[in-house]
């Protein structure tokens, strides 16, 4: 043990304090501060910085990926760089400029496969999550061989990544489980998918479209039934607002037997039967919703918001479906991530450069943090969950 | 271009002219390119789901077009009108920061 201690010591001398104890990083995360391009390594049990690397590039639209045994984070930067970091020393442990400009990645369920969503050129690459090597290119070609942004990335089970095309408004399921030759199954989904997400359980792939009414949901158990279009539940006379910033779509929206869903362009959230898929209730919101995260418990939701009203953070309660507090964490709401359990929720504040910890059962505040423009929050508990 | 204008006088009562803008509305504004239009054309304007708004992509581009697609956006795309947020003097600002960038 001893002799571990040494070599640990020696390997990273220029280490994070937590570099120099034996450690987990179950309670570890990361925290994206976009402008600055520069990633913090927060511990969430003692709510506290542990470490800060810099010189990532930039970093809008930033998402990480946690490797299975929860000590790497690999970032996707927008400027299409893929970034592995060693949250234990603290550093980057390799890096590799994979494409022009990228939206986010995906890690697949055996953990050794990564996959980029990339905008320019348009398409997935894989890659492996060890080295970094490109293992596949599948370009998103569509029409007369134009290139699509891709959106929605996500890994399924059966070692799939699962991905949507913004221009080609199709559903592409890639089986990776001979990544040297990834076999593709290619479905219409409608137009302009803007972001997507996977259900928990790894069966339901969901497509929000921007261009017409509605999501595209594709059945993973039964890929031969193809894409059902659902919930187009806007008349046309229904007037859609301007959007000032595209919702997410997350899988952690399912609670019991609804889904939470962000209604674009409209101040309010569907809540949606999980089989007949037809809307139970419209909560009327503050704002245009962005992200919708039950917490881990399913008791609660909590809901951020686009530009202008991304000052405000509302808490849903799930067995009354309204809206039971209203928080203002600051300027520029970006993010919200749970701790594993949920007892906390830590948001970032990106005009006030700082974190702030809720406790979720009082609701009140507990720390506040400093940090430079933060945006994304990812917690390494994301590691076990598909689609995360 | 006199309807947007009007539209920007409605919503911000105190229009004032781009070279008069203080110190602390540019700041703002210059917030507001970055980091929101930033979520979309990238921070450093390579572009995202929207296009690049690199100086060598607007070249071509006459100001008057850039100043609409800003204050009113550009309907059947992603691209939503921010009448709300600026008047069209400071769309204009904004559009000679982005051919000049600093």
């Amino acid at each position: 043990m001893k002799f571990l201690v040494r070599l640990l010591a020696l390997v990273a001398p220029l280490s994070l304090a937590v570099g120099a104890e034996l450690r987990g990083t179950g309670d570890l995360g990361v925290v994206v501060e976009r402008a600055e391009g520069s990633v913090q390594i927060v511990d969430t049990t003692r709510r506290t910085r542990v470490g800060r690397i810099t010189g990532l590039g930039d970093l809008s639209h930033a998402t990480a990926v946690f490797s299975r045994d929860e000590r790497y984070a690999y970032l996707f930067g927008r400027d299409g760089a893929l970034t592995k970091l060693d949250l234990l020393a603290g550093n980057v442990a390799k890096r590799a400029e994979q494409a022009h400009n990228s939206v986010g990645g995906a890690i697949s369920q055996d953990g050794r496969l990564l996959a980029s969503s990339n905008y320019t050129p348009g398409g997935v690459r894989v890659f492996s999550a060890e080295t970094l090597e490109r293992v596949a290119d599948i370009p998103a070609e569509y029409g007369n061989g134009q290139l699509s942004k891709v959106v929605g990335l996500v890994d399924a089970p059966g070692q799939r990544f699962v991905f949507s095309l913004f221009e080609a408004g199709e559903i592409w399921v890639a089986d990776l489980h001979d990544p040297k030759a990834p076999k593709v199954q290619k479905f219409k989904a409608g137009k302009e998918p803007y972001d997507a997400l996977i259900s928990p359980d790894g069966r339901y792939y969901i497509a929000g479209l921007f261009g017409e009414e509605g999501l595209a949901l594709l059945d993973l158990w039964n890929l031969d039934a193809g894409v059902k279009r659902i919930l187009p539940v806007y008349a046309k006379t229904d007037e859609k607002l301007p959007v000032f910033k595209m919702p997410h779509l997350e899988g952690r929206a399912l609670v019991g037997d609804y889904w939470f869903l962000p209604a674009v362009g409209h101040h309010e959230m569907l809540v949606v039967d999980r089989r007949s898929w037809e809307v139970v209730k419209r909560i009327p919101l503050e704002g245009q919703p962005v992200f919708v995260i039950a917490r881990p418990d399913d008791r609660q939701i909590w809901v951020n918001f686009a530009l202008p009203d991304n000052d405000k953070l509302h808490v849903i309660d799930t067995q009354t479906l309204s809206v039971v507090k209203r928080l203002a964490p600051g300027k520029a709401v970006l993010h919200m991530e749970f701790t594993p359990k949920g007892e906390e929720i830590w948001v970032s504040a990106r005009d006030d450069d700082r974190l702030v910890v809720y406790d979720t059962e009082t609701l009140e505040e507990k720390a506040r943090l400093p940090a430079d423009k933060p945006s994304g929050i990812f917690f390494t508990a994301r590691a076990h969950r598909l689609g995360l | 271009m006199v309807k947007e204008l009007a539209w920007g006088l409605l919503l911000a009562p105190m229009v004032v002219h781009a070279e008069t803008l203080k110190a602390e509305r540019q700041q703002q504004l210059l917030n507001l390119l970055k980091q929101d239009c930033g979520s979309c054309h990238g921070l450093q304007f390579k572009g995202g789901l929207g296009p690049p708004l690199l100086p060598e992509a607007l070249s071509g581009k006459p100001d008057s077009t850039l100043i609409d697609t800003i204050v009113n956006g550009r309907p059947g795309t992603a691209m939503p009108p921010w009448r709300g947020f600026l008047t069209a003097d400071e769309a204009a600002w904004l559009v000679n920061q982005l051919r000049n960038p600093q």
